[in-house]
């Protein structure tokens, strides 16, 4: 198939972006979004032009590299994948395609679709964590018993990839989820409890630090997230919050 | 003569590692705070061992290319982590495991690494539990197991089909908690480009800001490699676009020895090869193989009826579908370890029974599990004479239970409903045992340069298990390192701060500009990836799931060929001094382009077949394996010397002292 | 307001005052649907309403604080949200994900920022002028004839529904919103996300009833 693509193109994080048109051919419905990206770039080099360059690693949806705004929704239209499991026969022959790097005064553009997402880490660094040494030297694993839906449920949290769709497709640019997300797997586990406290009151600090917006509940996050991480989270991390502030 | 000293404590194996725990010097705490650490590679080895070196008190600088640790490519690991914790009770052991692994790996594993791996494994699963890692559990809540191929016990821990991902988000939480003391300085898209070696000691690096282009000099008083394994030499693999050889093939041009490096793991079951324009493979994990069985059509023009379009799968009765697997190995069937089960798909393909557009995948058929669990469905709910619309629906609901994860991600790759036509898949190159060569204290040949993970040879010979690299990545990191680092670094404490502005320095990073001025201002006529690609096919067609001396003599020399082609004629746009992919990836593949050489010479030289290497000219009359105990019992150790075709062998014996050594057998 | 330092606690904040408005919305349509039933009980309440000491004293200042409050910390959060993403996308498909009324609560809410301007101008002022300024006697049975006065004009009663519109899309998301906010999300939100969007629907609804039957009955 035959589409137009109208790609964001910008040199580095000093200067000013625009979307350039370029026009591609020979496009098949097996390729994925990135191996479609991958032919542009070949024709680009061959042609002595600089390549597009993006953000990519596993391309199998979980390493969270890959991001990309497509035709206005994160990861593009289809819904439980990442931009590297997009599959061109979501598009038909004759299709413009606006492909724009995820936007938000957190993720800063450093060239063309490529965004700084080290805010995430951050936020994980001010306390998504137990503060257990790695010596080894801890108790048998199950002298902890977890209750089977907690367990479950902290999972579910914590397939978080960090991709940062939830912010790209929030209309506040709001790290909301990701954040309760890395709340929610602690707080659900006897061993996270034990720090719950000054660890939501620390990464909600760092979150609103690093200039994310406010959640207004739109849920525009939890339909984008490629993983499907529930709204439920951001609940739970309130209530976290809520009482951890009472507690002072 | 041979450097070759593996520094495998004395005494019996049991007690090897706890008497050498207590042998070896430790660091005072106070002089740690003195001490520098460089961690190339932070995926489930780099992570783990960063974060623990840290607590420790050492200073560590970790390097990755991904613009965060949490992306290091450990996170795709799928299936689970092995651990001797006998929470099953059925007979597990310490002695098990490294029994199972040794045999595994069909005797080409050193003992003593082994038997200290099983022995810390069960420490692991405490740790990442203390971690917060949400391994499954009972409805009692204790934790769970599930089984893996080629054992007879259950020991493998997971989280649904994301264990890696879960581990190495506990490693890199550890780390992020030495980030925030301090500890920890996190270089992130960054690439290490050269190892620097002072007074015949690793003592820096020179890494390149990925961001920025800057070329950047560090120092510290050791240098940790763990930057995973080389299976994008095949240009399609499973690993991800980025993993790369670099680091250790640095370290290998500075005195590091490569070992084995020809063993490769071919795994069954990936998503087949769609067409020119692939630029990975995606795997489908093992378990599937625990009730799908393997076919493709007994007759060849019913292959090539389905080839092109004017059959399907489903119209071939039982009798006209050959199951090749349960044929060749009635007692293992479908579960034969991943090695014996890739040659036998690519037999059948090469023989012209393959089935998709391009001959190259095998049928992984679902219809009689669901049939199967459907009636067991049926009589549970007590409908003993259910229809066939009802045995299909019953047991289509027990598949999804299982696998629902992995058929949607089919579903969506090929777009074909797996639930109604049988899936389609093909061997692809999944991991490497071979890698740099270490001692039982996992330093290489250069003194303060160690290897841990999958870029060092490792603890699996010539086959890796099921769920055994998570255990070792984790066991290298966390359990075995930072022990083994004191006693190199306890000479350290004196030393001081590592200067940057030395001669040794000076020529490494101009090494290194000249290697990344000579890529951009080649100004050839062809792409990385068109010279990537090449090298792909050589090695996929000539040195993969099956070799033969002439074959990889002719790879050798077309690898050669096409490494002076692409210094002729790589076109690399962009400058040197701004983010750059595809300088990023010209430096990797210029790597891999000498690695693949070696890989031949080192796979010609071994005239034997052993785990996932397979020489055609040496197996048995059924075309099983051949090992030759007598001659090849040892680890190839291969010393650069200016020329990848020409390096030196050294040989390390090995010696099974606790284990007797036989042939594998899965008829 | 150290205290409305974090982003969760402003939306806590935002919460808690609309749900305190939600509240006040329904006591206030219980009085005006008096004014379709029977005008007798819509001046006794009126009156009582009018000049209870608590209800003119402390709870008329505690929703005008209410009032100005939540509509002060919406626009507070709506420049630091769109501050969040300067630069803004050239495509960007929200109706794929949300709601139109939960991306536009800032719309919504100022269309009836403006209406309760108009509310306070027909009947705030002119109440606070009779009682306060000019010090009238009491008369319990001037407030249906006041109302029904109002609702004379086509134009005014076309407002007041238009604004009662957008208060239903403002409620639809608001209303259960404020749960999500406080950390309420259980498997009762289900029921309660009916229950609220039941509400969104009915009272506004009920309001543009009242106005457009004491419109048509003007012949009276």
């Amino acid at each position: 198939m035959k589409l137009t693509l109208k790609i964001w193109r910008q040199k580095n994080s000093q200067t000013k972006g625009e979307l350039k048109t370029y026009p591609i051919d020979g496009v098949e419905g097996d390729m994925s979004f990135l191996e479609m990206l991958d032919v542009l770039n070949e024709d680009l080099i061959n042609k002595g032009e600089e390549p597009v360059v993006f953000d990519h690693d596993c391309r199998e949806g979980i390493c969270g590299s890959c991001s990309l705004q497509i035709n206005g929704e994160p990861h593009g239209p289809d819904r439980l994948v990442t931009t590297c499991q997009l599959h061109m026969r979501m598009f038909n022959d004759g299709d413009t395609i606006v492909i724009e790097p995820f936007r938000a005064k957190a993720f800063p553009v450093i060239k063309d679709l490529v965004v700084d997402r080290s805010a995430f880490d951050r936020i994980q660094q001010a306390g998504g964590y137990i503060s257990v040494n790695t010596s080894g030297n801890t108790i048998d694993a199950n002298t902890i018993p977890v209750n089977k839906h907690d367990a479950d449920e902290s999972f579910e949290a914590a397939t978080c990839i960090g991709c940062g769709a939830c912010v790209a497709a929030c209309k506040n640019a709001s790290a909301m989820l990701f954040t309760s997300a890395k709340v929610s797997q602690f707080a659900l586990l006897p061993q996270g409890r034990i720090e719950a406290t000054e660890r939501v009151l620390n990464m909600v600090a760092q979150m609103d630090k690093e200039g994310f917006g406010n959640c207004s509940n739109t849920g525009a996050c939890e339909i984008e997230c490629p993983k499907g991480i529930s709204l439920e989270n951001i609940a739970r991390m309130n209530r976290e919050y809520l009482s951890a502030s009472l507690k002072g | 003569m041979s450097k070759l000293d593996s520094k495998i404590p004395k005494g019996p194996l049991a007690d090897k590692w706890t008497k050498h725990k207590n042998d070896i010097n430790l660091v005072n705490p106070a002089n740690k705070r003195n001490i520098d650490v460089i961690m190339v590679g932070t995926g489930l080895a780099g992570g783990s061992a960063a974060a623990t070196l840290a607590e420790l008190g050492y200073n560590v600088k970790t390097f990755c290319y991904q613009d965060s640790p949490r992306r290091a490519h450990s996170i795709a690991a799928q299936g689970g982590i092995n651990a001797a914790k006998n929470y099953q009770g059925d007979g597990d052991s310490n002695y098990r495991l490294f029994y199972d692994t040794i045999k595994g790996g069909d005797y080409r594993s050193r003992e003593a690494n082994v038997y200290r791996l099983a022995e810390v494994s069960a420490n692991i699963i405490d740790q990442c539990v203390a971690q917060g890692v949400p391994f499954a559990r009972e409805y009692g809540g204790y934790l769970d197991n599930r089984s893996f191929g080629g054992v007879l016990v259950s020991r493998t821990f997971y989280a649904k089909g994301q264990t890696g991902q879960q581990l190495l988000l506990g490693a890199y939480s550890a780390m992020n908690r030495q980030i925030n003391r301090g500890k920890i300085t996190p270089y992130n898209r960054h690439e290490m480009l050269d190892l620097v070696i002072v007074d015949g000691k690793a003592r820096g690096i020179i890494a390149r800001d990925l961001v920025t282009g800057e070329i950047e000099r560090h120092s510290a008083h050791a240098v940790v490699i763990a930057s995973g394994g080389y299976g994008n030499v095949f240009f399609l693999s499973t690993n991800a676009m980025g993993s790369n050889v670099t680091a250790s093939w640095k370290i290998h041009k500075r005195g590091a020895y490569f070992a084995n490096p020809c063993y490769t793991q071919i795994h069954p079951t990936c998503i087949p090869v769609s067409g020119d324009h692939q630029s990975k493979l995606t795997l489908m994990s093992e378990s599937l193989r625990n009730d799908g069985r393997i076919w493709v059509p007994k007759k060849k023009e019913d292959a090539e009826a389905i080839r092109n379009g004017k059959k399907k799968p489903n119209d071939l009765s039982a009798e006209e579908r050959d199951y090749y697997l349960e044929r060749r190995y009635p007692s293992f069937g479908n579960l034969v370890p991943r090695d014996v089960a890739s040659r036998a798909a690519k037999e059948r393909c090469d023989a012209g029974f393959g089935v998709n557009k391009t001959g190259q995948a095998v049928y992984l058929d679902f219809a009689s599990a669901i049939e199967r669990y459907g009636k067991e469905q049926a009589a549970i709910h007590g409908n003993h004479n259910p229809s066939k619309e009802e045995v299909t629906k019953l047991g289509k609901q027990v598949i999804e239970n299982k696998y629902g994860n992995l058929f949607q991600m089919y579903e969506k790759i090929v777009d074909e409903n797996p639930y109604e036509t049988p899936m389609m898949i093909y061997p692809a190159v999944h991991y490497t045992m071979g890698g740099i060569w270490v001692d039982y204290n996992l330093q290489s040949t250069i003194p303060g340069c160690y290897v841990t993970g999958e870029a060092n040879f490792s603890d699996h010979g010539a086959n890796r298990l099921g769920a055994s690299a998570l255990m070792q990545g984790l066991a290298d990191g966390y359990f075995v390192l930072p022990y083994t680092i004191g006693d190199y670094l306890s000479k350290d404490i004196k030393t001081g701060k590592i200067p940057t502005d030395t001669k040794e320095f000076d020529e490494a990073e101009n090494k290194v500009r000249e290697l990344l001025e000579k890529l951009i201002n080649n100004k050839g006529t062809h792409s990385v990836d068109h010279f990537h690609k090449k090298l792909g096919h050589i090695m996929w067609d000539k040195c993969g799931m099956a070799r033969n001396a002439k074959d990889l003599e002719s790879a050798m020399a077309e690898i050669r060929a096409l490494r002076e082609e692409f210094w002729r004629d790589v076109k690399v746009p962009g400058g040197m001094n701004e983010m750059n992919a595809e300088l990023e990836k010209a430096t990797r593949v210029a790597d891999f382009l000498e690695l693949g050489e070696l890989f031949a010479k080192d796979a010609l030289h071994r005239n034997e077949s052993c785990g996932g290497h397979f020489r055609e000219e040496y197996q048995t009359e059924e075309g099983e394996a051949l090992r030759d105990d007598e001659n090849f019992m040892y680890v190839a150790a291969w010393e650069y010397t200016g020329d990848p075709g020409n390096e030196v062998l050294h040989k390390e014996e090995l010696e099974y002292e606790n284990i007797e050594v036989k042939s594998r057998s899965y008829k | 307001m150290a205290i409305l330092s974090s982003s969760i606690a402003r939306k806590v904040a935002m919460a808690l005052s609309g749900l305190f408005l939600v509240f006040f919305l329904a006591q206030h349509f219980t009085i005006n649907i008096t004014s379709v039933i029977d005008p007798e009980t819509f001046n006794s309440w009126s009156h009582f309403m009018g000049h209870n000491i608590l209800v003119q004293f402390i709870l008329q200042p505690v929703l005008i604080f209410g009032v100005v409050f939540h509509f002060i910390m919406g626009i507070v959060l709506e420049i630091r949200n769109n501050n969040a993403r300067q630069i803004s996308y050239k495509s960007f498909k929200g109706n794929r994900n949300s709601t139109w009324a939960s991306r536009n609560m800032i719309i919504s809410g100022a269309v009836i920022l403006a209406f309760l301007g108009l509310h306070f101008y027909d009947f705030w002022f002119p109440e606070i002028v009779h009682k306060y300024i000019e010090s009238n006697p009491l008369d319990a049975t001037r407030y249906y004839p006041e109302l029904l006065h109002k609702f004379e004009s086509p134009v005014r009663t076309g407002l007041y529904c238009l604004a009662f519109v957008l208060l239903a899309l403002h409620l639809w998301h608001g209303f259960s919103s404020s749960f999500q906010s406080m950390g309420w999300n259980n498997k009762y939100s289900k029921g309660l996300r009916a229950f609220t969007q039941f509400y969104a629907i009915f009272i506004p609804l009920g309001f543009i009833f009242i106005a457009l039957y004491l419109h048509f009955n003007q012949i009276h």
